[in-house]
């Protein structure tokens, strides 16, 4: 297979396409607009349908009952934009209903600006959703990683009967990279649906029964038998998800933590500490929820310092302190707002929190 | 024996939650025996709000989903998209419509969407008992406006149809009263001819029905219907504001 090269967030609509994503539902905000612009002219020529909606709001619930009838559905953002989608993504946990949305994440809080950020860890991970919710988030640190990502995660979604959340950057949504595009998959036809989603609102005349897609549980035994069925299938999820990548973890002093656009500027920042002859490792969480806390067994003894690297006020951290449990020092280094450290800044803090150890 | 009345088979056989001489059963029945004679029932999916009428997935009988609050005709676009085919309508009431979903029905308007909206307007908040909804009318009492409803404290109340008819999208608009047999008998003819107007996908179709709150509004069900007819009916004018042409 041939590899194009395409800008980030093109390659991730086109993703979805090949992935067989009959709508796609967008408003725009910066950085993700190449996304909602290609959708509109690509996915209807593969059959599918685009809507930009009058706000995000209105987006997400497009995307749930276009998914609650059996759709294939992909949503993109930017991070204010997925404060707004947030009601909507609680509730279509508490439905059953499988989605895709991407946050091409800028800098916060409130509008923030429009450079990259990753201070919406927290927001990926712990949500604004009120109850108790889980949804899987994956943080591609490249164009074809992202592309991968997508195009996994509505079968991830589908198996779920969950939201997806990929958690991407303004770097990544922004930049150009080769990438390889994954094999166009077919979007199910609308008789078909029923078939492969029994539960799908399609007209009774297309299944047994009656479907109903709700949320609303007044009876407090059968709400909570509710959660609890939606645990297991977190629970599940927690097995099954964690994806992580490492390097060099065996003989390490400093032993990163980055995911996104930062877990690339540690892979050069450790090329620097090589030269002035300090041994530095990587662990890149790719599933931020479930957090790869296995992966930090794999640090050796030689491990001085453990450190999360962030564009943000340090949010990741406070899961990867769970994840060390004592054995290690935990330290940070992080820019916010939209600023992206050199691999070298990240070098010299690096040597700065070894040197403070001592 | 000659069968001459059976109740529709768009209802379930259960009783509604509804409360005595409230209007949400007359505008269930009437949305389910034009489907059920058209023989749409089973090629037909509705979107539910929040309100009272959540819980109208309990009793019609067809496929259907709940909304967050006042995102129905967000959903509805959504389920249009994935089945071009099949009868499409969302069922919201006049908190959920005029107040927190008042941009995504405008939007659904302003699109042409091919599907048909119910509005229940009964001048109030059922489900969470009784505050002031933005089609309350002056004077009205509210648990959120005690003394009546003013202009100085929260405007003159909005009239939704008379809204969307400015719309070019909204091409078949009208307004429909619950109060006797007889505009009953009517309104059920409206909603044939919004379904007719869907069918031929010409753009958003849009009903409101001035309903009755006897348990809200403090009144017998028999005081309830006369006040829909005397003091709703004369702010909100019965009557078709739009319908395209050959309809």
């Amino acid at each position: 297979m041939s590899k194009v090269l395409m800008k980030g967030n093109e390659a991730f609509g086109e993703a979805a396409i090949r992935a067989g994503c009959k709508c796609y539902f967008g408003y725009p905000i910066t950085p993700q607009n190449e996304v909602p612009e290609y959708m509109s002219h690509e996915l209807p020529k593969a059959g599918g349908a685009f809507v930009q909606a009058e706000s995000e709001l209105a987006a997400v619930n497009m995307a749930y009952g276009a998914a609650a009838a059996g759709g294939r559905v992909f949503i993109s953002t930017s991070s204010p934009g997925l404060a707004l989608m947030q009601e909507g993504l609680g509730f279509i946990c508490s439905t059953e209903v499988p989605i895709v949305a991407l946050n091409v994440s800028r800098g916060g809080p409130g509008v923030g600006g429009i450079q990259p950020g990753q201070a919406d860890y927290f927001q990926a991970t712990r949500g604004g959703y009120n109850g108790d919710v889980k949804i899987p988030v994956f943080a591609p640190s490249g164009i074809q990683e992202c592309v991968d990502m997508i195009y996994e995660s509505f079968d991830i979604a589908e198996k779920y009967r969950n939201p997806v959340l990929i958690l991407a950057d303004g770097m990544i949504g922004q930049m150009m990279e080769p990438v390889e595009l994954p094999p166009q998959k077919e979007i199910t036809p609308v008789d078909k649906i029923s078939e492969k989603k029994p539960w799908a609102i399609t007209g009774t005349d297309n299944h047994e029964g009656r479907n109903v897609v709700f949320s609303l549980r007044l009876v407090p035994d059968v709400l909570e038998s509710h959660v609890e069925h939606m645990f297991e299938k977190y629970a599940e999820a927690e097995k099954e998800l964690v994806r992580y990548s490492s390097m060099n973890l065996e003989d390490a002093e400093i032993v990163f933590v980055a995911f996104g656009t930062m877990s690339r500027l540690c892979a050069e920042a450790i090329e620097i500490l090589e030269e002035r002859g300090i041994k530095a490792g990587l662990i890149r969480p790719i599933s931020l929820w479930p957090f790869p806390d296995k992966a930090f067994d794999e640090i050796g003894p030689k491990t001085k310092v453990v450190i999360s690297t962030e564009l943000s006020m340090g949010q990741m951290i406070q899961d990867v302190k769970a994840a060390v449990n004592g054995r290690f020092p935990v330290r940070l280094i992080h820019r916010t707002g939209g600023v992206v450290p050199s691999s070298l800044e990240i070098a010299d803090r690096a040597i700065k929190h070894l040197e403070g150890l001592k | 024996m000659k069968t001459i009345f059976e109740p529709t088979k768009g209802m379930l056989p259960v009783d509604t939650s509804y409360c005595p001489g409230c209007s949400h059963g007359i505008a269930h029945r009437l949305i389910m025996e034009v489907l059920e004679e058209r023989g749409d029932l089973g090629r037909t999916i509705g979107v539910v709000p929040i309100g009272c009428s959540i819980n109208a997935h309990n009793f019609m009988n067809i496929d259907m989903c709940e909304s967050t609050h006042g995102r129905a005709p967000a959903i509805a676009t959504g389920i249009r998209r994935v089945h071009p085919d099949k009868v499409v309508f969302t069922y919201q009431g006049d908190g959920d419509l005029a107040s927190i979903g008042a941009g995504e029905i405008v939007h659904a308007a302003h699109r042409g969407e091919k599907f048909t909206t119910f509005f229940i307007n009964n001048a109030i908040y059922g489900m969470t008992g009784g505050q002031m909804a933005p089609t309350t009318l002056i004077g009205q009492r509210a648990t959120t406006a005690v003394d009546g409803r003013t202009v100085e404290q929260a405007g003159l109340p909005l009239r939704v149809c008379e809204m969307l008819a400015t719309i070019p999208g909204a091409v078949f608009v009208e307004r429909v009263i619950l109060n006797t047999p007889a505009n009953v008998r009517k309104a059920k003819k409206v909603i044939e001819k919004a379904f007719d107007i869907q069918e031929a996908r010409l753009g958003f179709t849009f009903i409101e029905f001035l309903s009755a709150c006897p348990t809200n509004w403090g009144m017998s069900p028999e005081d309830a219907l006369k006040w829909v007819a005397s003091d709703m009916a004369e702010y909100y004018p019965v009557q078709n504001f739009r319908t395209p042409e050959g309809f």
